[in-house]
């Protein structure tokens, strides 16, 4: 019978928009992840480690992950501040502010690059300053966590925002009236609330920082063992032709992807379920 | 605790949510606060907890002035009507919250919060629900949840907003019924906000109807329905029937009928309505020797044991309606499109323009 | 408000209605002095990671006036970058755009086994390194990668030449337009696309008439977005574009050679006009949010009235 058939759908195309999608992805992105993944899986197990595992390759990971990591948790602390004055403040200029947040997101990496370059060097507009001190950012570990912090910015904040915005008032007002002060309800009632988009800009945040080249080799110098980046480690083993050096890497770096892409997509399930 | 209200007012913006009032909630009473929405009572009900301020006037509990005391401090168990339970914590830690965010040196130990909660839980019948997340119950399971929560921390003052809004019709009716008791037992001072006249005169001890930021008329619930105090008051309290009528020393006539006024002795000549519900008006199969008006039945719908008519008198622009047992009905022999006549039982005379004070009855 | 009022009242609060105001504070707000700290915490670092940078490359490209600037973007390789830059997103953007409204249309608008799948699959290009990306197409691609030998035996070269950038920017930029669409068309549901359809249209006029309309501002920032990200690409374009001067620059690899090159006053004359289109982005999304609050606004007084019943 007609019905039947109604059941299913009666808007068309399923077929040809599923199939493309499908097709577009496979030519696009999972072939040519696969022939990095089967290029390594071509070495022996002695040379990947040996490629994975060198010195100069694990400083790159230390410090990519450690600057990352501390720039996530810049992010997280002043994300949520941002976050908190849009959704609960009224200043002159909000809207602006606001629209401003998405800069990092739009802005192209060597462009940032270059601009933090010129800030925090020696003789910039806030390095000269800092110089005083004995502060040095440019050229430094520091310079890495700054430029990881830009482009990290608006993860936190995009993700923290819609929660505040359709968190019940109610509830706070709850709280009040049994007797708690703010801190006690920001404490134990509003973090607890927004704790999931929390932890998902962070991871947000910790993912864009973990792979992002552009924004920091003009600041980090690029010292082997000291300002050298993970993904620079990369373009240089490409550049000198040492594919199974650069695959090798590249793949840990994929499967880092992976590994938090799936912790992000858990957090968000976790969000979902728990607050309806 | 007693609550007295004093001259209390409220705007936001423009709009005057709650206009010079004064009330005084005896203690230990539940008093609903009745009224349609935008009538002030909800911002009343917030003025009294401390969730908002008043322009102007005073709030006292038992006496005290409250006014200027912070909400945390006011020691007041508010329950919201969309319940605002932490979905984070459980259903214990929920009712525990009050007690645990004490003081640590009043604060009760943690054997004693639990037993406190427990007894609590038991209270409000979810002793079972204890370790479950408010996602996981219903939403009268819920409400109940945010008043075990809302008395946890012993509150001079119960505050209930629109508790029962937010459910379906069958469990609304039996938590009101279930609130009535509970309050029974534990006897706190309590105002509850709703919209809907059926449950302020069922569940309440004295009943005050607001509209336009004022109150219209306060009362236990039979004064209010038996004698509103006004045209508003009575069309808000249930379904009435308006006749134009002409007042004249004490009297109002209706076409060839005439209505005893005694309130308006003193009226000599004017336009006015009777207002008469449709349960107090008696349907005659033939003309009454007192009189009665002459009304054809336009629709005839039978609702469970009892018959609604829809009438149309002579001259009259609007239906009237009325409602007999359906025995009674049957006795009758009456029909669609048939003849029949009218006669109101009881009527409330009021003068064209007329407002009342928001004084008695 | 009267004698009554003062009675119970401190000495020096005993000044009215604008006495106790002062006192008085929401249960939902925090002191003003702390407000005014919060505040001041969030601008200065806003202004210190996001106004201060800004600034910089606008000042520094114009800081020797607009002939200078003006020379920097016309001499013979910046030109052939932006060129080579226009090139790439006039093929790319609209290739993600019709991938974007083709997958947003098959998880919109059906049920199917797979779908978060399907979603986390389109996300993956936001998590993997511009500089993997451009691996792995080196890899594949590459003379010493899979199909490098038949690719040379053919005579077609992918890396190092225009084809490759094209791939990885369109790698990198694959999310943008499916991801601002599928949320916004979920939303929309499905009832208008069967109304329309039986009310006679057929499947395209249904989308054209129906279902564009309805994702018009959203779709209109995810191209915006997605030719940003695309001009702006920079890792996965280092990697495979082998950085031929005046042939396999783009924008950004122009900005860079310029800047090792200590020419700042042309790296960031370059810079600015990627500068302006950040901006011109991100005032497009602004203005795409005031118009759905708007829309929102309109459609749903009855939550304005919620707070004063």
């Amino acid at each position: 019978m007609a019905f039947a058939r109604r059941q299913q759908s009666v808007i068309p195309g399923f077929g040809i928009t599923l199939g493309f999608t499908v097709f577009y992805l496979g030519f696009l992105l999972l072939i040519p992840i696969a022939g990095l993944l089967l290029y390594t899986a071509q070495m022996s197990w002695d040379d990947f480690w040996r490629a994975v595992s060198n010195r100069q390759v694990v400083a790159s990971y230390k410090l990519s992950f450690g600057a990352s990591f501390i720039a996530a948790l810049i992010n997280l602390v002043f994300g949520a501040i941002v976050a908190w004055v849009l959704v609960r403040y009224q200043f002159t200029g909000k809207r602006i502010v606001d629209a401003l947040v998405d800069l990092p997101f739009a802005m192209p990496t060597a462009v940032a690059g270059i601009a933090l370059v010129t800030l925090y060097a020696p003789t910039g507009w806030i390095g000269q300053y800092l110089d005083v001190f004995g502060i040095r950012i440019a050229y430094t570990q520091l310079g890495v966590v700054v430029a990881l912090t830009y482009i990290g910015l608006p993860f936190v904040v995009r993700t923290v925002q819609p929660v505040l915005e359709d968190l019940d008032k109610e509830v706070e007002e709850a709280s009040a009236i049994m007797g708690a002060n703010r801190l006690t309800t920001i404490r134990r009632v509003i973090l607890p609330a927004l704790l999931p988009a929390l932890l998902t800009g962070f991871a947000l945040a910790f993912a864009r920082a973990v792979g992002e080249y552009g924004s920091v080799i003009f600041i980090s110098g690029n010292l082997p063992f000291r300002t050298e980046i993970t993904p620079l480690l990369i373009v240089a083993k490409a550049e000198q032709y040492d594919y199974p050096g650069a695959a090798a890497i590249g793949t840990v770096m994929l499967l880092t992807a992976f590994v938090l892409l799936l912790i992000i997509n858990g957090l968000q399930w976790w969000t979902s379920r728990r607050y309806r | 605790m007693s609550i007295e209200i004093e001259n209390v007012n409220k705007r936001f913006g423009d709009f005057v949510a709650v206009d010079n009032v004064s009330l005084s909630l005896p203690d230990g009473q539940l008093t609903a606060l009745l009224g349609p929405s935008g009538s002030g009572k909800t911002t009343l009900l917030r003025i009294i907890a401390g969730l908002e301020n008043p322009d102007s006037g005073r709030i006292r509990f038992h006496g005290e002035d409250t006014t200027d005391v912070h909400v945390s401090d006011r020691g007041v168990g508010f329950v919201f009507q969309h319940y605002a339970l932490f979905k984070h914590m459980s259903v214990f830690d929920n009712v525990a919250y009050g007690l645990t965010v004490k003081p640590r040196r009043i604060r009760p130990d943690k054997a004693e919060i639990k037993r406190r909660v427990m007894k609590l839980l038991e209270l409000v019948q979810l002793d079972w629900t204890a370790h479950r997340l408010p996602s996981q119950l219903s939403g009268g399971q819920r409400q109940r949840i945010a008043l075990a929560r809302a008395l946890a921390v012993e509150p001079k003052v119960l505050l209930l907003d629109e508790p029962f809004g937010a459910l379906d019709a069958k469990v609304r009716a039996e938590l009101r019924r279930w609130l009535r008791r509970l309050h029974d037992e534990i006897h706190v001072t309590s105002v509850f906000v709703t919209h809907d006249q059926e449950e302020a005169l069922e569940v309440s001890d004295r009943v005050v109807v607001m509209n336009h930021g004022k109150v219209e008329q306060e009362g236990t619930p039979e004064e209010v329905y038996d004698h509103p105090a006004n045209p508003f008051v009575y069309k808000f309290l249930g379904n009435v029937n308006l006749f134009h009528a002409r007042v004249e020393n004490g009297h109002a006539r209706i076409g060839d009928l005439t209505l005893p006024a005694p309130e308006h002795g003193d009226a000599r000549s004017g336009k006015g309505y009777a207002y008469v519900r449709p349960h107090e008006i008696e349907i005659l199969a033939e003309q009454d020797a007192s009189g009665a008006l002459p009304a054809t039945i336009e629709l005839v719908s039978i609702v469970g044991p009892s018959v609604r008519l829809e009438l149309r008198i002579e001259n009259g622009d609007d239906l009237v309606h009325a409602e007999l047992p359906k025995a009674r009905f049957r006795e009758l022999g009456l029909a669609q499109g048939g003849q029949t006549w009218i006669k109101p039982l009881t009527s409330r005379v009021f003068l064209d323009g007329e407002t009342l004070p928001s004084a008695g009855v | 408000m009267s004698s009554l009022a003062s009675e119970n009242r401190a000495p020096g609060a005993a000044a009215g209605a604008s006495g106790h105001k002062l006192a008085w504070h929401r249960a939902t707000e925090e002191p003003a002095w702390l407000r005014r700290v919060l505040i001041g915490v969030a601008l200065s670092f806003l202004a210190l990671f996001l106004v201060l940078p800004l600034t910089v490359v606008i000042y520094s490209a114009f800081e020797q006036g607009l002939k200078v600037w003006y020379d920097a973007i016309v001499e013979p390789d910046a030109a052939a970058a932006i060129r080579l830059t226009l090139l790439v997103v006039v093929i790319v953007v609209p290739l993600n755009l019709v991938f974007g409204v083709v997958a947003a249309w098959a998880i919109a608008k059906f049920e199917f086994r797979g779908k978060s799948v399907l979603i986390t699959l389109i996300d993956l290009p936001f998590a993997i390194s511009p500089v993997v990306v451009g691996l792995i197409f080196v890899i594949l691609l590459g003379s010493q990668g899979w199909l490098g030998p038949w690719l040379a035996s053919h005579e077609m070269r992918i890396i190092f030449a225009v084809p490759g950038i094209i791939l990885v920017i369109a790698f990198g930029t694959l999310p943008f337009v499916a991801r601002e669409l599928i949320p916004l068309m979920q939303q929309q549901g499905k009832e208008e696309e069967e109304s329309s359809l039986t009310l006679g249209a057929n499947g395209w006029q249904t989308f054209w008439r129906v279902t564009l309309p309805n994702v018009k501002w959203g779709l209109i920032y995810g191209v915006i977005l997605c030719n940003a990200r695309a001009m702006g690409e920079f890792g996965a374009v280092a990697v495979v574009s082998g950085r031929i001067r005046g042939e396999t620059n783009t924008m950004p690899l122009h900005i860079e050679v310029l800047y090792n090159e200590y020419m700042f006053t042309a790296a960031f004359a370059v810079s600015s006009l990627l500068a302006a289109l950040a901006i011109v982005t991100i005032a497009v999304k602004s203005f795409v949010e005031w118009n759905d609050e708007r829309a929102q606004g309109a459609a749903g007084l009855t939550g304005l009235t919620r707070k004063t019943p």
